[in-house]
């Protein structure tokens, strides 16, 4: 599959470039202190509050790109299967790589947590495209197999451009 | 009762679906709910995990998703995320949760393609 590969190497490219942009702020010098998360885990109620820090920095993440996938998981090693299905679609519809970013919520607990908190949805991976929340797995391939999927992503013009019609790498 | 059931979570999805579809008059032609759990047993989030009710597969189908406000899935599967909100939440609760959401009508149509294709 020689759009895999491709998209797998930008992707790691844009992932980890903008990564640092989110998992700076989320996860602070304090947060990582083993005492701070202990506490974290104890205060139930504490940990569904998105703080602004956490909701500034996704925020900043879902703008990062047209299409940003928060998975578990790099694009070219997926940590589940939902986020594989997942990235294997986006893939599969052609995904300009530059327009694309992928973040791995595995790395941040906060961004975990947060991202779940931010869309109002309970599980991962999660697809946004132009900002705009789409859904999780089930609904990527249900839009992919309808054809829904293919006329959002041409219609917000993030596919890669087509072989022959220019722009060569 | 679901606290002497082997399946307490299976249970709750069951009840929380079907009674809140009665509340709202509309119909349950389907609701398979499939533990698919055993598959990711193995997987490094289950770990510490001693649940064997975390990963469902849910098809439902239903006229409540006629009405234009869940036109779309990802409405539909809003509303379900709702209702298990909490058993998704908890530690070592729900973890994984497919679902397919359906009309009737969108079923028979379903059926129909995949006929054709066999």
């Amino acid at each position: 599959m020689l759009s895999r590969s491709i998209l797998s190497r930008q992707f790691r490219q844009t992932a980890s470039a903008t990564a640092s942009l989110v998992s700076r702020p989320a996860s602070s010098s304090l947060s990582s202190t083993p005492a701070f998360q202990s506490f974290f885990r104890a205060t139930v109620a504490q940990r569904r509050l998105l703080s602004d820090t956490t909701r500034q920095a996704i925020t900043k993440a879902v703008a990062s790109a047209p299409v940003v996938l928060f998975m578990k998981g790099t694009p070219e090693t997926p940590q589940c299967g939902f986020s594989r299905a997942s990235i294997q679609i986006l893939g599969l519809q052609g995904v300009d790589p530059e327009k694309f970013a992928a973040f791995n919520v595995l790395e941040d607990s906060e961004l975990r947590e947060g991202i779940k908190e931010f869309s109002d949805w309970p599980t991962i991976p999660q697809l946004y495209v132009d900002k705009e929340f789409i859904g999780g797995c089930d609904i990527i391939v249900s839009m992919h197999q309808s054809g829904e999927l293919a006329k959002l992503l041409e219609e917000k013009k993030v596919l890669a451009v087509e072989e022959g019609e220019g722009k060569k790498e | 009762m679901a606290s002497s059931s082997r399946t307490p979570v299976e249970d709750t999805i069951r009840e929380k679906i079907t009674a809140e579809l009665k509340k709202r008059d509309a119909t349950v032609s389907k609701l398979e709910i499939h533990n698919d759990s055993h598959l990711h047993a193995h997987h490094k989030a289950m770990e510490d995990s001693t649940s064997g009710e975390t990963h469902f597969r849910v098809v439902l189908v239903s006229d409540a998703f006629e009405s234009p406000e869940y036109a779309k899935k990802l409405a539909r599967h809003r509303f379900i995320n709702g209702l298990l909100k909490e058993d998704m939440k908890r530690e070592g609760g729900i973890h994984a949760l497919q679902l397919l959401t359906l009309t009737p009508k969108e079923e028979e149509e379903r059926t129909r393609a995949k006929e054709a294709a066999a």
